[in-house]
């Protein structure tokens, strides 16, 4: 018994010690101990499974050489994946190009037509949830159906374009939307950016609803035009979704993958970095170790565009 | 053992076991109902022992629906033989199949499966993950010639596979087309340029070509090298004994680029069916690929029209000596849950009645066996037989007889950039030898 009590004692009088803010401290029930274990616990345990255990054994993967069969022939090889895809690998190059040409595009054509879009859409002219559903529908659509269908238009044999132009007689003028590098990447560029176009316009018109529409009646009354209310009170306003937007952008620049994919399988002229990962690992002989530097390689790039976010992110939370 | 493996394997020691670590962590989770599964599977084989009776499980990449039935056809062929044993068809989709085959085969296969020949299939038998099958082959060892027994082997030595059928590869062509403008068969190297000459001039596509699959350009790179370099240098090079950087296979990249003109343009974006197309509808004169070619050609006056003569000789001393007949078969996966009623079915399909069922279904394809009766084929098998049986030397195809990793992620690139920009073939084959190095020998 009187070790008991004495334990408590030094229990009681330890929190009482501990220099906390006066108020917030609070004893937790064994209830609320065991909800919030449940509550931070199942998705930190999420977390781990599927997402840090995954990333730290590529990470480790990446220094070695494994063709996916049997762990015991796993070698390791330090940094000569990393060395040889910088070096010899013809088609990591190209696909960093490509991935920086996709953020290009996706930042400069578009996103501001989202915008421009939204701020149409927001006037409530008429038929406006009609548009709406209509530029949004190819971010509804999968991807990969979306791949389908492009791949329908620009088939060069019988697709669309060409039988509508007559640009499919292989001894006249004959454009190989699909196959030719100097075109195939701008085709399938087209189709990501007339999806990405209807997602900025959400994100925008979510944005433009926020903004107090008092803000541009006191622009109007100060005699500024459509253009300089737009340039100098709304835009300024819409800061939160630009960055929110920005971040979009830069992920799916980074993961563009599926349309690709099914439009020609990321051959030559449209190799992307996540490509390049899927052709190591998947398939018969795979190339484990080789695939997981270059998931590691997008890893990293990816971090370096998710971090100044976070940075910003966290700071105004601490803030407020 | 090389000089830097001792630092390659202790250094590193703990690190890699932390890793492991981590892999079973992340693997444990989904592994858990896969080793429900084995245990299970291994208590009900160890109960019946030699009697050939009950299930055998195949997977099956005969996604398509002629070959589909086709296959069907075998294993109803084979049951009405061996009442008792039922056999249980898990068919997936065609590449499907072969993309996952890596995971497939080390979780829970079916007992027996389909797959290729060559060194593709010697690849999972080192790997352990098939299961020799030598008394299969004392029972059916004599219903083959010596090529297909060499074939069916691993590297070391003992049978892993059962061929079913082969299809050799070729030119294609339109009797029709040739008459009409009386051209001849080439032979020779110099009559095929400019029989292709003769073509564009009236006005058709000489050579039909289409790469968006990525497979069919190794299939021309494979007859070039062979009839430039013959069959062992085309061996050493796939084996990644032979160097490409070798004057040989620039000299074999050079006789393609002088051909290269010929071919359909825009062939990167082309699937192989509009290539086949563009030859049924006689707007290309030429078609190298493989008789299933004959797939496109539904109506039987078209089918009656297509015929083939073998890929011109380049050099003389190899003339038009190899064949390159890729050979589609079943093996046995590692620990299968029925062997006894599996080596049933795999004796059936190595039999002359076994490949006799598929064929009256699927006819593009021809049988291996010993004597099979060939009344039944059409002009096309019974051409491929006979060019089959001329041949010294039959190659598999390039994505079976070398290393898949290199193939798929080296040579397909590479092959299509070369079809870009065939001037920049030397800088293209350096840079295929320092990968080709970096895979074989890792």
């Amino acid at each position: 018994m009187t070790v008991g009590t004495s334990a408590d004692a030094v229990e009681t009088g330890r929190a009482a010690d501990l220099p906390r803010a006066p108020g917030r401290l609070r004893r937790l029930t064994g209830r609320d101990k065991t909800v919030l274990t449940l509550m931070t616990g199942v998705p930190t345990a999420l977390m781990v499974v599927f997402v840090w255990i995954p990333a730290l054994a590529s990470i480790l993967l990446s220094f070695t050489s494994w063709d996916g069969i049997g762990l015991d022939s796993i070698k390791w090889i330090g940094l000569r994946n990393y060395q040889q895809i910088f070096t010899i690998y013809p088609s990591f190059w190209p696909a960093v190009e490509h991935n920086v040409l996709w953020l290009v595009v996706l930042a400069l054509l578009p996103t501001p037509f989202g915008l421009f879009l939204a701020y149409q859409l927001d006037k409530k002219i008429r038929f406006s949830r009609f548009y709406q559903s209509a530029f949004f529908l190819p971010v509804v659509v999968s991807s990969a159906v979306i791949g389908f269908v492009w791949e329908l238009i620009y088939n060069p044999d019988h697709g669309l374009i060409n039988s509508l132009f007559h640009t499919n007689n292989p001894n006249g003028t004959y454009l190989d939307w699909v196959g030719n590098p100097k075109l195939n990447i701008w085709a399938v560029l087209v189709a990501a950016s007339w999806r990405h176009a209807g997602y900025m316009m959400i994100l925008y018109l979510a944005g433009l609803k926020s903004v107090d529409p008092s803000l541009k009646d006191a622009a109007a009354v100060d005699g500024a035009n459509e253009w300089q209310a737009f340039r100098h009170v709304v835009f300024p306003a819409l800061r939160p979704i630009n960055v929110v937007v920005a971040v979009v952008t830069v992920i799916e620049a980074l993961r563009a993958f599926d349309i690709v994919y099914v439009f020609n399988k990321g051959e030559h002229g449209t190799e992307l970095l996540s490509i390049l990962i899927t052709q190591n690992i998947i398939g018969e002989a795979s190339r484990i170790g080789y695939g997981s530097a270059l998931a590691v390689i997008l890893l990293v790039v990816s971090l370096a565009a998710i971090i100044p976010y976070l940075i910003v992110t966290f700071r105004k939370e601490r803030r407020t | 053992m090389s000089p830097e493996s001792p630092r390659v394997f202790h250094g590193p020691d703990v690190d890699r076991r932390i890793m492991l670590k981590g892999l079973l962590g992340a693997a444990g989770v989904a592994a858990l109902p896969t080793l429900a599964a084995c245990s299970s599977s291994n208590k009900s084989s160890s109960s019946t022992p030699g009697a050939a009776a009950g299930t055998v499980t195949l997977g099956s990449n005969a996604s398509d629906a002629v070959p589909k039935k086709a296959f069907q056809a075998v294993y109803d062929a084979f049951q009405a033989k061996n009442t008792g044993i039922k056999v249980q068809v898990n068919t997936k989709d065609h590449d499907t199949f072969q993309e996952q085959i890596n995971s497939y085969l080390q979780a829970t296969p079916d007992d027996v499966f389909t797959w290729f020949a060559g060194y593709r299939m010697q690849f999972f038998a080192a790997k352990g993950l098939s299961n020799k099958i030598n008394d299969v082959w004392d029972k059916i060892g004599n219903n083959f010639p010596q090529s297909v027994h060499d074939l069916s082997k691993g590297q070391d030595g003992n049978y892993y596979f059962v061929p079913i059928y082969y299809y050799p590869w070729a030119v294609f062509y339109r009797k029709s087309v040739f008459a009409a403008h009386n051209y001849q068969v080439p032979t020779d190297w110099n009559s095929f340029v400019s029989l292709c000459e003769k073509m564009k001039s009236d006005g058709l596509n000489p050579i039909a070509f289409a790469d968006a699959d990525k497979w069919p350009a190794m299939g021309t790179f494979d007859q070039l090298n062979m009839r430039t370099n013959g069959y062992q240098f085309h061996m050493d090079l796939m084996h990644g004994k032979a160097a490409w950087t070798d004057a040989k296979v620039k000299k074999a990249f050079d006789y393609w680029t002088q051909i290269l003109p010929y071919h359909q343009a825009g062939y990167i974006g082309r699937k192989w069916q509009d290539a086949a197309q563009s030859l049924l509808q006689k707007k290309s004169g030429m078609y190298l690929l493989g008789t299933f070619v004959a797939q496109q050609f539904t109506n039987p006056d078209d089918l009656a029209d297509l015929d083939f003569f073998a890929f011109p000789a380049i050099d003389p001393q190899w003339g038009q000596d190899s064949v390159e007949a890729p050979v589609d078969g079943f093996m046995l996966s590692k620990n299968p849950k029925n062997r006894a009623a599996a080596v049933k079915l795999l004796e059936f399909i190595g039999s002359a009645d076994g490949e006799g069922a598929y064929l009256k279904v699927d006819n593009s394809y021809d049988a291996l066996v010993n004597g099979y009766d060939t009344s039944g084929y059409n002009a096309i098998q019974k051409k491929s037989a006979q060019l089959f049986g001329s041949a010294q030397h039959v190659s598999q195809f390039m994505d079976r007889d070398a290393n898949p990793a290199f193939t798929s992620t080296v040579m397909q690139p590479q092959l299509q950039a070369y079809l870009q920009n065939p001037g920049s073939i030397g800088s293209i084959l350096s840079g295929i030898e320092q990968q080709k190095q970096s895979i074989y020998n890792s």
